[in-house]
Formats: structure tokens, sequence, C-alpha cells
């Protein structure tokens, strides 16, 4: 009960924190209102980031309902789908401040049927992709950055860029997996 | 020396798809629409045609067919080519695109 609690209060604290990320950036409405094509391009790839979030968020839920995670690695998954459901809060909440309506979840049959989950068997399947959806965020994340009208967007694509790519790292190490090659791995 | 520099010039399917597996695969695949639409049969399509995904108006209505420039032009800068479209993603530099065209060419 306490740690439910204490997670709870984590998550309010992590929610107002994401808002915070969107503070002052009343001014990022305005400044688009004499130019709703920016707003619009911007509003369209928020819109992607938030589709690729939902994924994300209903890849884990599909991993943990797998059966096939054991503790402390089913900890860490919900963990990471708790990171993406802040992003996701974070980039609907940006989508509203631009005037536009966020991309809606479908239904996790959808996602089940689009990531083959009737493929995996093992914890070390659902483990590979998760990897491979985090390493393609992180890349995503850090691809649509020079496409941003708005230079605070693209600093937040960046910042979801960073925990993507630390949620690839700590897979990646599960998996036993070696370290990359040289550096920058990420974002060419 | 001559022959490596023109294999090093040459389009790379298989780096290619290395390159896919790790830039289009958070939002794309060959077998089916995600976040992106599927690849499967993309050269030679036209745009905003892939069965069952929900295309932007942009994409609908273009004229656009793929082919190597104009998948190049797209991964260039997708909002140049087809302005209001949802991607946003690019892909900078002139080699990598050329690789993942040419895996693009082989996935059928």
């Amino acid at each position: 009960m306490v740690t439910s609690r204490r997670s709870f209060l984590n998550r309010a604290t992590l929610s107002a924190a994401a808002v915070a990320l969107l503070a002052g950036r009343d001014a990022l409405a305005a400044s688009h209102t004499g130019a709703k094509g920016d707003a619009s391009s911007d509003i369209g790839i928020l819109n992607t980031a938030l589709a690729l979030e939902h994924e994300g968020i209903n890849a884990y839920t599909l991993g943990a309902q797998s059966g096939l995670l054991q503790k402390p690695v089913l900890d860490v998954a919900v963990r990471f789908q708790s990171d993406h459901k802040e992003h996701r809060d974070t980039l609907a909440g940006a989508i509203r401040k631009l005037g536009g309506k966020p991309v809606d979840e479908k239904p996790l049959a959808e996602y089940a049927k689009a990531l083959h989950a009737d493929t995996l068997k093992t914890q070390a399947d659902v483990l590979n992709l998760a990897a491979r959806l985090e390493m393609g965020a992180t890349n995503a994340y850090l691809g649509v950055i020079p496409s941003f009208k708005d230079s605070g967007l693209a600093k937040v694509s960046a910042r979801l860029a960073a925990d993507e790519a630390l949620h690839w790292a700590i897979l990646n190490n599960a998996l036993g997996k070696p370290l990359p090659a040289g550096g920058m791995p990420f974002g060419a | 020396m001559l022959a490596a520099q023109v294999s090093v010039a040459r389009a790379d399917a298989e780096r290619g798809k290395q390159l896919y597996e790790s830039r289009c695969i958070a939002c794309h695949s060959v077998d089916e629409n995600r976040v992106g639409p599927a690849h499967k049969g993309v050269f030679g399509r036209k745009a905003g045609s892939a069965k069952g995904y929900d295309y932007s108006a942009a994409l609908k209505k273009s004229r656009v067919i793929w082919n190597e420039k104009t998948l190049d032009r797209w991964l260039a800068n997708p909002e140049r080519l087809i302005p209001g479209q949802k991607m946003g993603f690019s892909v900078p530099d002139a080699k990598d695109r050329a690789d993942l065209i040419d895996y693009l060419k082989t996935v059928k």
C-alpha cells in the first residue's frame, strides 16, 4: 500500500514536471496564430510521436500480459511503460496547447496484430521487441528535430529521445548484448 | 582500387536493411500498418495508397509515384515534397537514402 501511494505521488510529481516543460509555452500558441501552417506542421509531427507512444505503451502491456516476463524484468517493463505514459501526456498537452486534437489510441488487439505478439514465446522475445522499438523511437525523436518550427518542441523531442535511449540501453544490457561499436550510435 | 571505389558508391540494399531496422522500425514495418504505412510493394506505388492505412489528407491527394527520385526527395525533406504530410522524419545523408531506397526496392 505504501509503495503504491508513493508510486502515485511520484507519478503526480512527474506529471507536473511534464506540464512544466510546457510552462510559458502559452506564447507557443500565440506565436503560431498568425501562421496557421506552422502550427499544423508541428501538430502533425507531435501526433505522429503521440501515435508512437500509444504503440509503445501497448507493446509493454502486451509484454506484461504475456506472462513471459519474470521479476525484476517485469518491474522494469512496468516502469518503462510509465515513462511512455508521461511522454504521451506531455505530447497530448503540447498538441492541445497548439489548438490541435491528440490522436486516439487504438484497441490493444490492433497493436497485438501489428507487432506480431503471437510470435512472442520467451522473455527474450519480449525484450528484443521492446529494445527494437526503443531504438527506433530514439532515432525517430532525433530524426524529427529539424522538422519542428518551434525550437522548444525540438528540445522536448530531444528529451524524449534521451528517455528512449536510456530504455534501450537497459534492455540491451538485460539481453546480454554488446555495446555499440562506437560513439553516437543514434540519430545519424 | 577503382573497382573498390565504385562498389563503395553503389547503393547497398543490405546496409539499407540495417538502416531500416534502426531508423524506420519505430513507425514502419514491411508487412503491417503501424504508426506509418507498411512498405511492402512501396516501390512503384502511388503515394498514399497502402491499403488500410489512415493517411494525411496531403498524402491521399498526392499524385507522387514512389521511385528512386521521389523517395530520395521524400526522405531528404518530406514536407518539401508533399506539404502537409505527417511523417516529419528525414534522412540527411545521401548515401543512407540511397541504401534505404535500394532496400525498399526489394520488399515486394
